[in-house]
């Protein structure tokens, strides 16, 4: 049933001003789960902010704000910002966007942050917000989707192991500044 | 990365009982299916009966069974079991390590033990069997494998 349902999670929407051109994401409700995974909204940010102080530790009202402004509220149709709710509940978020020739890279997807409440984990929440941003990205046009992570953030990345995501072409450097 | 034979052993060994966690196997049929020699695959699955991760059962129709969690155990909890992930390319005791030249050495050798050590730890059994059902080489394209028939019907 989800899978029915995420297929149609992403609509080409061509009217609308300041939307033309975007792609949509439509809410969709999983009923066995009570699971709603639908495009963040101004309301949601506030919760995002707590769920990422439960889940990091540290509370960071601006960068939230700053990522809903160029992610969210925009409707630009290469940014998703996503969320999952149950019963009024804000339990995930995912966030992602499309990039081209980076790195002398084609277009893909990229995730950069993807979060699910500790106490709702293991029931399928990262899963559904995964194939939901996957199923933008196919909509995008895109076949590829990659990440990012700590070495040491063991939990992502076993979940995005879990979702088949592998090793890929590009190895991430770096150097300390004198 | 070439790991000890001690260390494939249980591999296979737990990836194949994981595969059917209802099922018990005998240390035989497995080291059967893997070319593994019985008396060195026993001592393995004993190694991994004290850690929690197999339980055998003794008696006619006896055999072993997998005990973990399959989406929280790991690769690397398997794997150091038996053997440290550490380069041994070069050893900490030789002289030659500590000069400048044996420093930039180690320093890019554990580079890649850091990325071993990551892949090892964040790949669960669960993920290794969805690998596993994924072989292209045992399946026409398209057509599914036993267990995943079994788990959509």
């Amino acid at each position: 049933m989800l899978d029915r349902l995420a297929r149609r999670q992403c609509a080409t929407s061509r009217s609308g001003s300041a939307a033309k051109g975007a792609i949509k994401v439509a809410a969709t409700v999983d009923a066995g789960a009570a699971l709603r995974i639908r495009p963040a909204l101004a309301a949601d940010v506030p919760s995002v902010i707590a769920l990422d102080e439960e889940v990091t530790g540290l509370a960071k009202p601006v960068y939230w704000r700053d990522m809903f402004e160029r992610y969210g509220a925009r409707g630009r149709k290469e940014r998703f910002f996503l969320v999952a709710e149950r019963q009024d509940r804000l339990d995930g978020v995912v966030i992602g966007e499309t990039r081209a020739w980076e790195f002398g890279s084609p277009p893909c997807g990229w995730i950069f942050a993807i979060q699910v409440r500790p106490k709702g984990r293991l029931k399928g929440v990262g899963t559904q917000l995964f194939n939901a941003i996957c199923d933008c990205f196919r909509k995008a046009g895109v076949v590829n989707v990659r990440t990012m992570l700590a070495r040491d953030s063991t939990t992502v990345l076993s979940f995005f192991r879990s979702q088949g995501m592998v090793a890929g072409p590009f190895i991430e450097l770096e150097t300390t500044l004198d | 990365m070439k790991l000890q034979k001690a260390t494939c052993f249980a591999l296979f060994a737990v990836l194949e009982l994981a595969a059917d966690s209802t099922r018990q196997l005998a240390a035989a049929e497995i080291a059967d299916k893997y070319g593994i020699s019985l008396h060195h695959l026993a001592k393995v699955l004993r190694d991994l009966a004290r850690a929690g991760i197999v339980e055998s059962a003794r008696g006619v129709g006896g055999g072993y069974r997998f005990a973990g969690n399959p989406k929280r155990l790991t690769l690397m909890d398997v794997i150091e079991l038996f053997e440290p992930i550490e380069s041994d390319r070069i050893d900490r005791d030789d002289p030659r390590g500590s000069t400048d030249v044996g420093r930039a050495l180690r320093r890019v050798l554990d580079e890649i033990d850091e990325h071993a050590l990551a892949t090892f730890r964040s790949i669960t059994i669960s993920t290794m069997l969805k690998i596993v059902d994924q072989r292209p080489w045992s399946s026409a394209i398209g057509e599914r494998t036993p267990r995943q028939r079994a788990a959509r019907g």
